[in-house]
């Protein structure tokens, strides 16, 4: 059986695959706004247990991140395979740097007695309550959307380093950029949901 | 109109032999009409188990009191043969085994867009039903909250939750990845001069499927992950003691889950039209209309959800809006009906097995439908809500819709299948018997439901015994007719006279094909003209 290779077939899919990612994170944005509108007062106090600076750096490394995923697709089509490589390896250094201020922040809240289920969070009200368990949930379920992008991102660095993705065959680059891309994206409103509006 | 393809005598994919071996070779193919045939052998597996449990509910209600189990028994069985029926069976049903069979070969493809990813999502269904499977036979106890895993009791329950929630995860993420492959296969893959409006009416509802599997689907993802984390960690999402809100659970799963109904009937429509055309020997009436009600139900399913939850509290605002939306959603279903009853209409009609169920599923269909549409008004949605009138209608829908016309492809693309005819004496026999029991089954329901008598109790007042037993009744012929149905393609797919390429005079590409196809369907891409 010939080999059936359709670039444009393979990037409608990845696209497609975004939708239902942001689908799967609306349901939790819905929950969040029902929960905020009932709330108010809570999610307003609550919001400023979280650290902003931290926050943002993150958001900084995030954007970052997504600018070298970027330019090493361009890189690639430049037939520049080590700039690719180097880039690649940063997108994934800062994808890991994010991930280790997730670490310290969680464990800074859980060391506080802030997690679900614990007393000192029931004891702040229901609000509170909300607040974390969807910042847990929603934070917790993007930073596995990172490990899974990193993953993904890992396979493209070995591909690349093969030849199996060149200057005229990388959509499979292509697409671990788009979906890296919505993994920032999903963050640029989890950021001011959960740290910004106080 | 269309060209006749050349063919070489190579093996037909039943008989096409690849690296591997045995069984490896249909498990680990990524031909598009071995995939089709895994899901339905997978899915005819666990259609016996699913209708066991519900002969069992039967036996069960055949008197009032104690019959055959108790209360929590029961409760264990409905909400098993809801999983069983709903997420591992209708869901998939259709799309899984005719759509992968015959989306390419209507389309003159060679294979879907991604064959890999293809078997992949029957592995993952594998894995989902694995999954059910272990929360069955595991823990506390197998799960007992309906197949809607209502909160707060889905996670305060003793019953196995954690791992029937992550099944029904698993096995939606396989049918995500099913309708992502199919609309790109549509996209890009149809032949040369296959324009949209050119494309057989079985594709374009797969393609409406499709859509609403994509974009659909990951609601209930994201609510049942949120069921798993209050029962893992007691995070309070649906917990009032916690400051949840439990409605807001049913809204969530009612967003997915009522789209999840056109799932499951937008592909037994497409089989419909492509069976009723065929042995009325006409083009079907209004193929415009067909499509565009297709795509007109994928898009207003989207908004009727609310229209199961009329006695959970909602504002009048609201109760208005779901009401409305619910009556205009029958408006496309029954342009349907219409192109259907004028397709036949001065048609030269040949009466055949497969134009026995689409005729059969018109009937059950209308009353299913037209049941609905009761339910839209909410004076009589509060009156009938968690009745046995409400088990009538969904039933009448979902195994009478989605189900009749399951049998009805299965007989009508038999012989493209397996290359075989099946024998049609039994198969007509099979199909009386089984519209019979059908009927006296699910019609008593009605009353029983108009009664008051309400769904989900093993137990019953005295006064709707008679109704009961008929049911009950109906349930063991039905399962008789349905034994003789699947006895008979069974021994024909194996012993039946060779079939021709076209038995029935059909007009789309599978039947310009041999029986059964080869490996590769078309030697040369089709152009149609």
């Amino acid at each position: 059986m010939e080999v059936h290779r359709d670039d444009e077939g393979s990037k409608i899919g990845m696209w497609l695959f975004l939708f239902t990612e942001m689908v799967l994170f609306s349901g939790l944005f819905i929950v969040y706004s029902v929960y905020r509108y009932l709330n108010r007062e809570a999610f307003h106090q609550a919001a400023a247990h979280l650290d902003v600076a931290l926050g943002t750096i993150n958001t900084i490394i995030l954007l970052a991140s997504s600018a070298t995923i970027a330019m090493s697709i361009s890189a690639i089509q430049y037939q520049k395979k080590k700039q690719a490589l180097a880039l690649l390896t940063a997108t994934v250094v800062l994808g890991l740097v994010f991930l280790v201020n997730k670490y310290f922040e969680w464990g800074e809240k859980i060391g506080h007695g802030i997690y679900p289920g614990s007393e000192t969070l029931a004891s702040y009200g229901h609000g509170d309550v909300l607040f974390f368990g969807l910042y847990y949930f929603m934070t917790g379920l993007h930073a596995l959307h990172i490990v899974i992008g990193l993953v993904f991102i890992g396979f493209v660095i070995w591909y690349i380093a093969k030849d199996r993705i060149t200057h005229d065959n990388f959509s499979v680059h292509e697409n671990s950029g788009l979906y890296w891309h919505l993994v920032d994206l999903i963050w640029i409103f989890l950021f001011p949901l959960f740290y910004l509006i106080t | 109109m269309i060209s006749e393809p050349k063919h070489a005598s190579e093996p037909s994919y039943l008989e096409y032999k690849g690296k591997h071996k045995g069984i490896l070779a249909w498990i680990l193919s990524t031909d598009h009409k071995r995939i089709g045939l895994l899901y339905l052998y997978t899915i005819m597996s666990f259609f016996v188990v699913g209708a066991t449990l519900g002969l069992l509910m039967k036996l069960e209600l055949i008197a009032p009191g104690k019959t055959i189990m108790e209360a929590q028994m029961y409760n264990v069985t409905f909400t098993l043969h809801g999983i069983i029926m709903i997420f591992v069976i209708v869901i998939p049903g259709l799309p899984a085994v005719f759509g992968n069979f015959f989306l390419p070969i209507m389309i003159g493809a060679k294979d879907v867009a991604f064959p890999r990813l293809n078997l992949l999502s029957w592995w993952v269904y594998i894995a989902g039903i694995i999954l059910v499977l272990i929360a069955l036979f595991t823990g506390d106890g197998p799960p007992d909250t309906g197949w809607t895993f209502y909160a707060p009791y889905s996670f305060k329950t003793a019953g196995n939750m954690l791992p029937a929630v992550f099944g029904a995860f698993v096995l939606g993420f396989s049918s995500i990845l099913t309708g992502l492959n199919f609309i790109v296969t549509i996209h890009r893959m149809r032949a040369p001069g296959m324009r949209w409006l050119k494309m057989p009416i079985f594709p374009w509802t797969l393609y409406g499927t499709a859509w609403i599997q994509l974009l659909a689907t990951p609601i209930i993802g994201i609510t049942l992950l949120m069921v798993a984390g209050e029962r893992l960690f007691n995070i309070g999402f649906f917990d009032p003691a916690l400051g949840g809100d439990p409605i807001l659970y049913q809204h969530l799963f009612w967003i997915y889950s009522h789209p999840a109904v056109y799932i499951m009937i937008l592909p037994a429509m497409g089989a419909i039209s492509e069976i009723i055309p065929t042995f009325a020997r006409k083009e079907i009436f209004g193929y415009k209309f067909v499509v565009g009600s297709t795509l007109a139900i994928a898009f207003v399913g989207y908004f009727v959800w609310g229209h199961h939850m009329f006695t959970s509290g909602m504002s009048g605002t609201a109760l208005f809006a779901f009401s409305i939306l619910t009556f205009l959603v029958a408006i496309p279903s029954a342009i349907k009906v219409f192109n259907w009853i004028s397709t036949l209409y001065k048609g030269s009609i040949r009466m055949e097995t497969p134009l026995y169920w689409a005729l059969s599923f018109i009937f059950v269909f209308m009353i299913g439908g037209l049941s609905g549409l009761m339910q839209g008004a909410v004076a009589i949605n509060v009156h009938v809500h968690d009745t046995h009138f409400i088990v009538a209608h969904f039933h009448f829908i979902v195994f009478g819709g989605t189900g009749f016309a399951f049998f009805g492809a299965m007989h009508y693309w038999f012989p493209k299948i397996w290359g075989r005819m099946y024998d049609a004496a039994w198969a007509n026999t099979g199909w009386i018997i089984f519209f019979i029991g059908f009927l006296s089954l699910y019609g008593p329901m009605f009353y029983l439901g108009l009664q008051g008598m309400p769904r989900r109790y093993y137990d019953y007042d005295e006064s709707f015994h008679g109704g009961n037993i008929l049911s009950s009744l109906g349930a063991i012929i039905m399962i008789a007719g349905a034994m003789v149905i699947i006895v008979n393609l069974i021994r024909s797919a194996r012993k039946g006279a060779p079939a021709v390429a076209d038995p029935w005079g059909g007009r789309g590409l599978e039947w310009k094909i041999p029986s059964p196809p080869p490996l590769e369907n078309f030697d040369e891409i089709p152009v149609i003209k």
